[in-house]
């Protein structure tokens, strides 16, 4: 396709712009038919994601682990490989990093931080290797091993919390012993979120860079393309295939370190709480594209954030936010289909956004 | 113990209602998915519709005083969404995939949303059938009792595989799902057949959710379904794309599951949490066992995209 | 990512036509939605209370409502943890010059802290209630410090003096002397002798409830036996019905519980014909026939006390613990099942526990492997702290402590 460059980008932001605010536009639809004022619902989840700077924070605080779980979904998309396993790697690197802490306790904060940020990576990629080895080795769908997986570690992960892991002060809410609060990760210079976020942007930032400029990353790609060409090409297509889900599996470890080390400091059954599912979103909403999902994960964490504020002024119910989630989704991947639609279309007569989508195709 | 209870005895036969009992959301969902997936197209939001089944059951069971209107309402509504999947996944460059899982979302949230008045009342639940009245214990006669939806189910599956295998409909979906090209060379429809298919497909998802809310565990709150439909779509692959398959997976999955409890009914109760696993380990290992690097699985319909 | 294989004459434009219908059908709501929306961003974020959609709440009596938050697990209407929090929350809300905020199903994630936080920033809440145990620690003692001037006051009774900041206060009920209560009107109904417990996880508070139940029934009947199942979590519908029915495979004439949401236990007990007795709200309405009786908290009297207490700056304790006695717990009415003696024996049961002459646990009290775990001549009455650390299972509990 012999487009200029400018016309492509044009799209990529118009596309999901537009798409945005049919969405929006559904969504008040749906709340009018509820009898509620959609204006003020509109109103409110500004004034809930990104209204104040307090609001703005909750926003980025939600999205940090997004960004780090929807890594799992989308590195391994890069081979045309579909896992959801985040979750799994999540709990089991939230627990190796508490192990971590506890060994490394002797030797000062940062050497805690470094060594839980480690494990809790190698632990979650051991976790995902298998279901790339699985993929590989044995011709086990990925998809469906990687969702049992996720059941599994989580009942091994309550098995060992509230079994030989069980700090016995715990009385009510198991939980392992404390890693102290000299090793808690801060939050970030004249904020009130913590330095998961960096994690997740610098993961991101780069995964696009290992994925789109890099050898490793063309020949993954290549297996995602044509398994047979690889292999043609002389490309160890198991070796990829593995490398890639370990790295999958390292981000969703690393937010399982950054939930504990920032948020509980300590292991518990809080930490299973949907955040593996939730990238999942992110990363298929972002094209799986690492970059992408820096601000997908965001306007996620901006929803979530409102939630609560629709609840407690309008009195909606806490899934009204689920509802906005579903249809924007829905749009945005069924967006996916007026890519490349204006090819014969001059590039200067372009009309407002929403309009567009209306007037170019119909 | 006293010696007049069944005891350990008990367990099998907790296992076997249990299988009964639990087992029926698996079977409709992964049949649904069966038919989806044979056309050549995979549907992972039939969680969303299994919640929004039992959801609309549940409402409609309540408002009109009758379980078998709701059962119909929950297929409906699942047809309606899995006819929405179709057509957009119809749609050029939009992945089957990603719609289901955004349809997943949706259907769960529109689900919980529309679901907050109902979690209150009590509506009328589906009856059974009582196929343990000859005999004088009451576990057994419990164990026996087999919703007639379940039944339903039973007989769908072999139905489902003699249509799959005999019919020209079954054909027609098959050559859908293994080469479109193919299909479409002889002068059929493929997006029409494979709309056909995840509609269908959508309205079993949608009645196995009447189940969850109007027989077992017969009511409505959030936590409903605790992943139900999405390994009811795993266990498609698990049972190879055969309808008769489907309902030996979902009979071991139900089984598999209420063992634990059962187990702890008669004071056995060591590591809890990896038994509640069992299932899950079960599942892969026999995925495991049974999957070769070297062939694609039988059965599987070539166009699946997830499965390349 | 492969795409949907497509036919080339689906690419027709009057493919899409539904498509576009639908885009315009919500530009169209759009339009129709956008005219109001004009003026709100207008309105001073400043002033929560200017917020548009506000008028259907109650207008206050002070220039300055005192707000009080309220945070939950789960759905607050949902027959058992939530709902006996929400209705203690909506006495609250009757109180002249207090306004209330409501948030539910909020994780005990960065985002119970991310609510709190915006129910002080957002709506200006002066008071919060976090209900759910696992609010405490770190999230509420994280907030508590960063907002000294807000009160929080948490479900859970985990508050120590000294060590945990002066704006924090914790409650919590003995809710087990209320199961004490039920186990004698399960002890003394019971055909079979045997008894169901159906709990969520094995942790002190779990067990305690167990035990007093146990302790109960055996103290009417000696020869009631109780058999636990443990689902894993606090609400995991299917598994619960799923024990429910192992347990009534067993022989099991009546069950109890101590999950979040006991409807389906209540309801699945009612469809096998055996008597179930409730925990945490009134579930008799789901059980017409089998409903005995069931422990309730009352937490309305906690939390309007409380507020009158922050809103006139009085003095109260940190740490607040009752039972039967400071009216903290309650048992539903009796069902039509119970008969008059055995109304009668619970009656002065629960008389003796107001009156503090009756005390559950005292020795001699052998667990269910046959160690003593209160030797002859010690009583714990129920403000030993031992009893929190409860890690047993009495005599006549049928089951092991799963680890």
């Amino acid at each position: 396709m012999s487009q200029p460059a400018s016309r492509l980008d044009f799209e990529a932001v118009l596309v999901p712009l537009a798409a945005i605010v049919v969405s929006l536009a559904l969504f008040g639809v749906f709340i009018l038919c509820n009898g509620v004022s959609a204006s003020s619902v509109y109103y409110e989840m500004y004034r809930g994601a990104f209204g104040t700077w307090f609001s703005t924070q909750n926003s980025l605080t939600r999205a940090a682990p997004l960004m780090l779980t929807a890594l799992c979904t989308a590195l391994p998309a890069h081979l045309g490989l579909v896992v959801i396993g985040g979750e799994g790697a999540l709990v089991l690197g939230a627990l190796a990093s508490v192990v971590a802490a506890h060994l490394l306790a002797s030797f000062g904060p940062w050497v805690v931080l470094i060594g839980m940020g480690l494990t809790g990576a190698a632990v979650g990629a051991l976790w995902l290797g298998m279901v790339g080895a699985l993929r590989t080795l044995r011709g086990v769908n990925e998809t469906i091993s990687s969702l049992l997986m996720n059941y599994i570690a989580i009942g091994v992960f309550k098995q060992i919390v509230e079994g030989p892991m069980r700090d016995p002060a715990s009385l009510n809410k198991p939980s392992t012993l404390p890693i102290g609060d000299a090793n808690m990760l801060g939050s970030l210079p004249g904020m009130d979120v913590h330095w998961g976020l960096v994690y997740g942007v610098v993961a991101c930032l780069f995964s696009y860079v290992l994925m789109r400029r890099t050898v490793f990353g063309f020949s993954a790609r290549m297996v995602g393309g044509n398994v047979r060409a690889a292999q043609l090409s002389g490309i160890s297509v198991t070796k990829r295939v593995i490398a890639t889900c370990m790295l999958a599996g390292a981000a969703g470890g690393l937010a399982g370190m950054t939930e504990v080390a920032a948020i509980h400091g300590t292991a518990n059954a809080s930490l299973i709480c949907g955040y593996g599912y939730a990238g999942i979103l992110v990363a298929f909403l972002a094209r799986q594209n690492p970059l992408a999902v820096i601000p997908v994960a965001l306007l996620l964490g901006g929803i979530s954030a409102s939630g609560g504020l629709l609840q407690r002024s309008l009195s909606l119910p806490d899934a009204t936010v689920n509802v906005l989630q579903g249809i924007l989704f829905v749009v945005i991947l069924a967006s996916e289909t007026f890519y490349g639609r204006w090819k014969r279309a001059p590039a200067a007569t372009v009309p407002a956004p929403a309009a567009s989508v209306v007037a170019e195709v119909a | 113990m006293e010696g007049e209870a069944l005891g350990l005895l008990g367990v099998p036969l907790a296992v076997i209602g249990g299988a009964l009992r639990v087992s029926p959301p698996y079977l409709f969902v992964s049949l649904g998915e069966c038919l989806t997936e044979k056309s050549g197209r995979v549907n992972l939001g039939l969680e969303g519709t299994l919640i929004m089944g039992a959801m609309s059951a549940y409402g409609v069971s309540y408002l009109s005083g009758s379980p078998w209107l709701g059962v119909l309402a929950a297929g409906g509504v699942g047809l309606l969404l899995g006819a929405l999947h179709a057509y957009l996944c119809q749609q050029p460059r939009v992945n089957d995939i990603a719609i289901g899982i955004a349809l997943m979302i949706f259907g769960v949230g529109l689900a919980f949303f529309l679901g907050k008045p109902l979690i209150q009342p009590t509506a009328p639940r589906l009856p059974a059938f009582e196929f343990g009245n000859w005999s004088s214990s009451s576990p057994l006669r419990a164990a026996l009792q087999i919703n007639v939806l379940f039944a339903i189910g039973i007989v769908l599956a072999f139905a489902m595989r003699y249509m799959l295998q005999r019919t020209r409909w079954g054909l027609l979906l098959r050559v859908a799902g293994e080469s479109s090209d193919s299909a479409r060379a002889m002068g059929y429809d493929v997006a029409r057949i494979r709309l056909y298919a995840t509609a269908c497909g959508g309205f079993l998802a949608g009645v196995g959710g009447s189940f969850l809310s109007l027989y077992y565990p017969g009511s409505w709150n959030e936590g409903l379904s605790s992943g139900q439909g999405l390994m009811a779509v795993a266990l498609v692959i698990f049972a190879r794309w055969d309808p008769v398959r489907c309902l030996w997976a979902s009979l071991l999955f139900g089984s598999a599951g209420a063992l634990g409890p059962a187990l702890q009914s008669v004071g056995i109760s060591g590591g809890y949490h990896l038994l509640s696993v069992a299932p899950y380990v079960l599942t892969l290992a026999i995925m495991m066992m049974t999957s070769s690097a070297h062939r694609t699985l039988l059965g599987q319909p070539a166009e699946l995209g997830a499965a390349k | 990512m492969a795409p949907c294989m497509e036919s080339p004459t689906s690419r027709s434009p009057v493919a899409y036509l539904p498509l576009f219908t639908s885009l315009a059908l919500g530009l169209a709501g759009l339009a129709a939605c956008s005219k109001p929306a004009e003026p709100a961003p207008a309105a001073p974020a400043a002033a929560p209370a200017a917020a548009p959609g506000e008028e259907k709440a109650p207008a206050p009596a002070a220039d300055k409502p005192f707000t009080v938050g309220f945070i939950y697990v789960g759905p607050k209407g949902d027959y058992g943890y939530n709902q006996a929090h929400s209705e203690g929350a909506a006495q609250v809300a009757k109180m002249p010059g207090i306004k209330i905020r409501e948030e539910e199903n909020v994780p005990e994630t960065v985002a119970v802290q991310k609510t709190m936080e915006s129910m002080i920033e957002l709506d200006g809440a002066s008071l919060i209630f976090p209900t759910s145990f696992g609010y405490f620690d770190p999230h509420i003692l994280k907030l508590a410090e960063k907002y000294p001037k807000v009160w929080f006051l948490h479900c859970g009774g985990m508050y120590v003096e000294g060590k945990h900041p002066k704006n924090v206060g914790s409650y919590f009920g003995y809710i087990d002397e209320a199961q004490y209560v039920a186990g004698i009107v399960a002890g003394l109904t019971s055909k079979t002798n045997k008894l169901g417990f159906i709990a969520a996880k094995p942790i002190p508070q779990v067990l305690r409830n167990i035990n007093s139940f146990t302790l109960g029934a055996r103290s009417v009947n000696p020869k009631a036996t109780t058999a636990v199942v443990f689902t894993g979590d606090w609400s995991l519908p299917t598994k619960e019905a799923e024990a429910a029915n192992s347990l009534a495979d067993q022989g099991v004439d009546v069950m109890t519980m101590h999950v979040d949401s006991p409807k389906v236990i209540v309801e699945t007990a009612e469809k096998r014909g055996i008597f179930v007795s409730g925990y945490h709200a009134n579930q008799s309405s789901l059980a017409p026939k089998g409903y005995l009786t069931g422990a309730e908290w009352n937490w309305g009297k906690i939390y309007t006390d409380y507020v009158t207490h922050v809103k006139a700056g009085t003095a109260f304790p940190h740490l607040l613990r009752g039972g039967l006695k400071e009216g903290f717990v309650k048992m539903s009415p009796y069902g039509a099942a119970v008969s008059e003696e055995t109304k009668k024996k619970a009656d002065a049961a629960k008389d003796a526990l107001t009156a503090g002459t009756l005390i559950i646990y005292k020795g001699p009290l052998k667990d269910n492997t046959g160690k003593v775990v209160i030797p002859d001549g010690t009583s714990q009455a129920q403000t030993d702290v031992e009893l929190e650390k409860m890690n047993y299972l009495v005599e006549g509990v049928v089951g092991k402590i799963p680890s």
